[in-house]
């Protein structure tokens, strides 16, 4: 029950190193496969720590810091911890014309959290995206794998009032 | 009305699988194209005059040609690359392809990288896509399993291994070099040309980086002819053309008609018009970094040369309808918001230019601004908006919007300076 919290773990587990492997084994340098790495540990862990970085940056043979440079260059590289589901808000122009940022405000005043914030209950973390390839069905949002459209304020309320959740 | 892209593609979006497809006539495009010469699949997509779907509109058959082939070629692999990034503000016509007929696009690849003589194919997709990318994943085992793929396929001892590679985020991926610096493993930043891919892609070896739609049209114009392909378009462009239509219309979606239709049949016909109690104000016709048009072009016909004429670009043939409730200085000022933060920051005109036009942007709409700050969005128009100055075409992309709004609503841009606020948020 003391166990560590597997971000915190420096190894990589096998299920871990046997997907970087498969990865691996179709590319002509091992570094080829770092952002797909990076995608398989954030997979398992739900986040890059510092100690998972140092444990793939070492099989990949490159520096911590290198591949540091890559985790931070993409969007969906999680380096800090993240809530059980990743609210992904669109906020690109057809939704913003057809109410994103209304809808922004209802979640904030919801779950208490900005752009950024993971819910105190650690259930849910909010980030902006960019168009997510459904502007017919303005706005929109992933919450998890879940894609809701066309979503309105009685929908928000729905998703985010369970019991126990703030203002609930 | 043939519509052969979307032919497989129903209202409810279920997909299809090998066994439908197969029953409805898929892989016959296969069929007959391992019976050709690479050479002659590639003289039938050159005379069908097939332009790229991504964007740019280069002609497919004339970007393969630049392919080393036989033994002009070093030995090692080649490689076919499908970018399924689709991220362009506005733009939702990849993902029906993708989500409802995985193997229309799969079996295109096979043609496509038989023609160029890949070895690899990978498809690119961004990670929000995972529906899209679990099915293409279960496509190529199905695929593997009845020798559509892998070694020597269907007997031509042709062999092909195809790839899914989920993305991790960021709109730059979708430029095709930016993207191969991804699949390399590294930050996506774009690469100086040439080298064009063609001859030195993916780690330093021959590749083609084609869009998802362009991809899936390959197997039909293989099976039908380049005849027939050219006489489904309306005008000199071939071919049909998703075509889409976002913001306050009454029917907002996405539609596979003849390459050319006009615009007013997109948005009055299917998009329905506007949603009743919204005005057109004008729309850009082909996903965020276009060029407004406004009514006065509806006539105009959604093909690449007709659109360019008139001053923007069909780009990725979705269009975002501006309505007369909604203020253009924030509707350009959202997408310059966007191209700011998508920045690569690989050079400064494009990382410090973008900022600095969204900060002008801001202070306009919010009632900050000054009349020169007019003379400044010019300026910026001018030099970040000139092909060359940047490494890529993400900066003179997101000038498109801003300079043509400079130019259409002008009226707009100097009322919020004069009232020293947004009419349209006084209005609320
Ligand atoms: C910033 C930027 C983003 C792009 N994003 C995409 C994209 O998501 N999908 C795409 O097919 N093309 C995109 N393109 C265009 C590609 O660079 C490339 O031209 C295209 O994939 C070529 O395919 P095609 O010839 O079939 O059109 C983008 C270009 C730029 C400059
Ligand atoms: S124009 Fe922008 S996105 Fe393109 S290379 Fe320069 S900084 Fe990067
Ligand atoms: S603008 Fe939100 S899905 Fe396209």
């Amino acid at each position: 029950m003391n166990e560590p919290a597997p971000s915190l773990i420096n190894a990589l587990s096998e299920a871990e190193l046997a997907a970087i492997d498969a990865e691996i084994a179709h590319m002509p340098q091992r570094s080829g496969a770092a952002i797909d790495a990076l995608k398989i540990v954030q997979e398992h862990r739900g986040w890059v720590s510092d100690a998972s970085l140092a444990a793939i940056a070492d099989h990949l043979h490159m520096s911590a810091a290198e591949l540091d440079g890559i985790a931070t260059f993409y969007n969906l590289i999680f380096r800090r911890p993240v809530g059980r589901k990743v609210i992904l808000l669109c906020n690109s122009v057809s939704c913003w014309m057809l109410g994103s940022d209304c809808l922004t405000q209802q979640i904030r005043d919801r779950l208490q959290i900005d752009f950024g914030e993971t819910s105190k209950d650690g259930e849910y973390t909010l980030l902006p995206v960019t168009c997510l390839g459904a502007c017919d069905k303005a706005p929109v949002m992933l919450v998890g794998d879940d894609l809701h459209e066309s979503v309105t304020e009685d929908r928000v309320r729905e998703l985010f009032d369970q019991p126990g959740a703030p203002n609930g | 009305m043939d519509r052969p892209l979307t032919r497989n593609i129903h209202a409810d979006r279920r997909p299809i699988d090998l066994r439908g497809y197969r029953d409805n006539g898929g892989y016959e495009g296969l069929r007959v194209g391992l019976g050709l010469s690479p050479a002659d699949c590639l003289q039938r997509i050159k005379d069908s005059n097939l332009r790229g779907r991504g964007g740019a509109g280069f002609p497919t058959g004339l970007k393969w040609s630049f392919v080393p082939m036989g033994e002009d070629c070093s030995p090692g692999h080649k490689y076919l690359i499908c970018n399924a990034d689709e991220m362009e503000p506005g733009t939702f016509k990849d993902r029906l392809l993708l989500e409802c007929d995985p193997h229309q696009l799969i079996e295109g690849m096979i043609l496509a990288a038989y023609t160029i003589g890949a070895d690899v194919a990978y498809i690119f997709i961004r990670s929000e896509y995972h529906i899209a990318a679990q099915r293409l994943r279960e496509g190529i085992v199905d695929c593997e399993r009845e020798g559509l793929l892998g070694d020597n396929i269907q007997g031509s001892g042709y062999s092909l291994h195809m790839h899914v590679h989920a993305s991790a985020g960021r709109y730059i991926c979708g430029e095709e070099t930016a993207l191969i610096s991804s699949l390399e493993g590294k930050r996506a930043n774009p690469r100086a040309k040439p080298p064009f891919p063609q001859v030195s892609g993916l780690w330093g070896r021959p590749t083609i980086v084609n869009n998802v739609e362009t991809l899936s049209n390959i197997a039909h114009i293989i099976e039908r002819g380049p005849q027939w392909f050219n006489d489904l378009g309306l005008t000199e462009d071939a071919g049909t053309k998703m075509y889409g239509v976002s913001g306050r219309v009454k029917n907002p979606g996405c539609w596979e008609l003849p390459m050319g239709t006009p615009i007013r049949t997109v948005l009055e016909e299917y998009a329905g018009g506007m949603a009743d109690g919204y005005e057109l104000r004008g729309f850009l016709p082909g996903g965020g970094s276009t060029d407004f048009l406004t009514a006065d072009h509806l006539d105009l016909a959604m093909d690449y040369d007709t659109i360019g004429k008139a001053g923007s670009r069909l780009g990725t043939g979705t269009l975002i309808v501006l309505d007369d409730a909604t203020c253009p200085v924030g509707f350009v000022k959202n997408l310059m918001d966007f191209f700011a933060q998508e920045s690569c920051g690989f050079c400064t005109p494009c990382r410090d230019g973008l900022p600095w036009s969204a900060q002008v942007l801001d202070d306009i709409e919010n009632g900050q601004g000054k009349p020169e700050d007019l003379d400044t969005l010019e300026r910026q128009v001018e030099f970040i908006g000139a092909i060359g100055n940047t490494h890529c075409a993400l900066a003179p992309g997101a000038m498109e919007p801003l300079q043509s709004a400079l130019k259409y609503f002008r009226a707009d841009f100097e009322a919020h300076i004069n009232q020293g606020c947004c009419p349209w948020k006084a209005r609320q």
